[in-house]
C-alpha cells in the first residue's frame, strides 16, 4: 500500500479568483458586519428625529400638540434653569431604586427557594399567579386607602408592579440550572448547604441579571402611573402637569429624558454584566 | 519476598482473604418507574461485581437502562429494589468515594480549571496549598495545566471532559463512574481522551465502571464487558477481555480484538434491532 506525501513544493500553488461574498442581511440569525449594525441602530434614532423636524419646523403639524426640536430644547434648558427638571429627576431616580430594591431583595431569595425547593413552589406560586394577573393600576385605589399618597405609597406600587413577576422569573431561572451540574457536585461530597450556596446560586446569577435588567424596565412603568395619580413630584408628575397647562414642549422633554433613563440604565446593564460574570457564556442581546 | 515462616504466611493469606472481597458488589438491583399505564420496568433485577482496579464497561442499546444502573451506583437514583455495597458498606446517598464522569459538560462555569478540580477537596476543608498541589498533579495527568487559569468556556469538548475527569480523581475517589464521558465528542477526540484514560488507568489503577454503547471504546477500555437487554435491561452476557491494564494501542490491530469485538457486536445487534421493532411497534397502537 503506498501513501503518497506531499509537500508544499510539489504542489503548484493555484491562485484562485477572490470570490466576492454577496453581503447578506437577511439571513435567518446570521452575524452581520458591526458597521452596518451600527448604522441601521443610528439611522432608527435619526429617520423619526428627521420626520419631527421636518413636520414642525415646515408648520405642517399642529405646534401646540408637536413642538419643534428647538422647542423642546429650550423649554427643556428653561425647566433646568428654574430648578424644576433636576429635582424631579432625582426623586424618580430615587423612587424607582427604592421600589426596585425592595423587589429584588424579596424577590431573588424567594424566588430561588421556590426554584429549588417544591415545597416553596406550593406555599406562594400558586397565589403569585394569582396576584400577577390583577393590572396594578387596579390595585391603586387599594394602594391609596392603606398607604396613603406618600412615598411611602409610590413605593409600594413599583414594588407590587414587580415583585410577583421577578419572583416568577427567578424560580424559572433557578429551575433551568442543569440537573447535571448539581449531581455532579453531589457525586463530589457537596452537602445541601454547599448545593445550595456553591453551586445553585452561582449558577442562577447571569439569569439574575437579565431578569434585573428586564425588570427595571417594568419598574420605570409603574414609576410614571404612580406619579401621574397622586404626586406634586417626578417627572411622571411633571409630564401631567405639562398637560394640564398644554404645554407640549414640556411634556416632549418629560418624555424624552424617560426614554434616556431607560436607555442609560439598559446600558450599565449591558456594560456591567460582562464585566462582573466573565464566565458567564455570551448572551445575544 | 518470599516469607520464611509457613505461619506468617498462612496469617497472610488469612487477612488477605477479604482483601479480595469485590470492591463493588450491586445485589439485586431492581428499578421501575411509575406511569398512567402503570408501572414501566427499567432495569430487570440486576447483580454483578467489580473488584478493586477492574475497569467494567456495560454496553447496551439506548434506554436499556444502564445509566439508571450507574446512577443508582452514583447514589443519584434510589432503586425501587435491591443494593449497592462499596467496601462493604450499604450505597444510600451520593458521596466522594464514588467519583462520576457525566456526558453532559458538568464543569462549573464560574470556576477557572484550577478551581474546578479542586471543589470536591474545598467542600471538604482541604487546605490551600495541598489542594493546589492536587490541582496540579491531576491537571498534569490530563495534559491540562496550561489551561489552569481558564473559565469552562474557554475550552473544547474534550478539554472540558479532561477537566472533568480531573475534577473526580483529585478528590480521591474509591472508584470512578463514568456515564458515557466521551459519547459527545466527535470520532478523533474520542479516541484520545480513550488513549489518556489507558493511560491514567495505568497509573491510578482506579476501579472504575464505565457505561457506553460504543463497541470499539469498550474493548479497548475494558476487563470485562457486561452487555445488557433492551428495555427492559438486564445482562445478558459478561464477555472478559485478556488485555490487562498494561495494554497499548497496538491491541486495536491484534486478531483476538477484531474476535472480541465481533462477538460483543453479535450480541448487540439483536438488541438494538429489538429496540427499534418495539418503537415501530408502539407508534402503531
Amino acid at each position: 500500500m503506498a501513501t503518497t506525501q506531499t509537500t508544499n513544493e510539489e504542489v503548484p500553488a493555484v491562485k484562485l479568483p477572490a470570490r466576492r461574498r454577496k453581503l447578506a442581511l437577511f439571513r435567518l440569525g446570521e452575524e452581520i458586519p458591526r458597521s452596518i449594525y451600527l448604522t441601521i441602530a443610528i439611522l432608527s434614532f435619526l429617520i423619526p428625529i428627521g420626520l419631527w423636524c421636518y413636520f414642525t419646523y415646515s408648520g405642517q403639524s399642529n405646534a401646540l400638540i408637536i413642538p419643534t426640536p428647538t422647542d423642546m430644547f429650550k423649554a427643556g434648558f428653561q425647566e433646568y434653569q428654574n430648578g424644576s427638571l433636576l429635582p424631579d429627576i432625582e426623586i424618580s431616580v430615587t423612587r424607582i431604586t427604592e421600589g426596585f430594591l425592595l423587589s429584588a431583595l424579596l424577590a431573588i431569595p424567594i424566588g430561588i427557594l421556590m426554584g429549588a425547593y417544591k415545597t416553596f413552589e406550593a406555599a406562594h406560586e400558586p397565589f403569585v399567579g394569582f396576584v400577577r394577573y390583577v393590572p396594578v393600576p387596579a390595585l391603586i385605589p387599594l394602594v391609596m386607602v392603606t398607604a396613603g399618597i406618600g412615598e411611602p405609597a409610590k413605593i409600594l406600587l413599583i414594588w407590587l408592579g414587580t415583585y410577583f413577576q421577578m419572583v416568577l422569573v427567578v424560580a424559572d431561572v433557578t429551575r433551568q440550572v442543569p440537573k447535571d451540574l448539581l449531581n455532579a457536585a453531589r457525586t463530589l461530597g457537596a452537602n445541601r448547604t454547599q448545593l445550595l450556596f456553591n453551586v445553585l446560586l452561582p449558577a442562577t446569577l447571569p439569569g439574575l441579571m437579565d431578569t434585573c435588567r428586564t425588570m427595571i424596565g417594568w419598574a420605570w412603568t409603574y414609576l410614571v402611573i404612580a406619579e401621574v395619580v397622586a404626586t406634586s413630584s417626578g417627572l411622571g408628575y411633571s409630564i401631567m402637569k405639562a398637560q394640564r397647562f398644554s404645554r407640549s414642549d414640556e411634556i416632549f422633554v418629560g418624555i424624552v429624558i424617560l426614554g434616556l433613563l431607560g436607555l442609560g440604565t439598559d446600558m450599565f446593564f449591558k456594560i456591567v454584566q460582562p464585566r462582573l460574570l466573565p464566565w458567564a457564556e455570551a448572551q445575544r442581546n | 519476598m518470599i516469607s520464611q515462616f509457613q505461619g506468617v504466611s498462612a496469617i497472610a493469606t488469612e487477612r488477605s482473604q477479604p482483601m479480595s472481597e469485590p470492591l463493588l458488589k450491586i445485589d439485586q438491583l431492581y428499578k421501575e418507574y411509575p406511569t398512567k399505564k402503570g408501572p414501566l420496568t427499567v432495569l430487570e433485577r440486576t447483580s454483578f461485581n467489580v473488584d478493586a482496579s477492574e475497569l467494567v464497561s456495560i454496553v447496551g442499546p439506548s434506554g436499556c437502562g444502564k445509566s439508571t444502573l450507574l446512577h443508582i451506583v452514583g447514589g443519584l437514583t434510589v432503586p425501587t429494589s435491591g443494593s449497592v455495597y462499596l467496601g462493604g458498606k450499604e450505597v444510600t446517598d451520593a458521596g466522594r468515594d464514588r467519583g462520576m464522569v457525566f456526558q453532559a459538560y458538568t464543569l462549573f462555569p464560574w470556576l477557572t480549571v484550577r478551581q474546578n478540580v479542586q471543589f470536591g477537596p474545598k467542600q471538604r476543608g482541604v487546605k490551600k496549598a495541598e489542594r493546589e498541589e492536587l490541582a496540579e498533579r491531576f491537571l498534569d495527568a490530563v495534559g491540562l495545566n496550561g489551561f489552569r487559569d481558564h473559565y469552562p468556556k474557554q475550552l473544547s469538548g474534550g478539554m472540558r471532559q479532561r477537566v472533568a475527569i480531573a475534577r473526580a480523581l483529585a478528590n480521591s475517589p474509591q472508584m470512578l463512574l463514568m456515564d458515557e464521558p466521551f459519547g459527545a465528542l466527535d470520532a478523533q477526540t474520542r479516541t484520545v481522551m480513550q488513549e489518556l484514560l489507558l493511560d491514567i488507568r495505568k497509573k491510578e489503577r482506579t476501579t472504575t465502571l464505565f457505561i457506553t454503547h460504543d463497541i470499539d471504546e469498550a474493548v479497548f477500555l475494558s476487563d470485562r464487558i457486561f452487555v445488557m437487554t433492551a428495555r427492559p435491561g438486564r445482562l445478558k452476557a459478561e464477555i472478559s477481555v485478556p488485555f490487562g491494564a498494561d495494554r497499548t494501542v497496538d491491541i486495536r490491530k491484534s486478531s483476538e480484538y477484531f474476535e472480541i469485538r465481533t462477538n460483543v457486536y453479535d450480541l448487540l445487534h439483536d438488541e438494538g434491532k429489538s429496540v427499534v421493532e418495539a418503537e415501530i411497534a408502539a407508534g402503531k397502537k
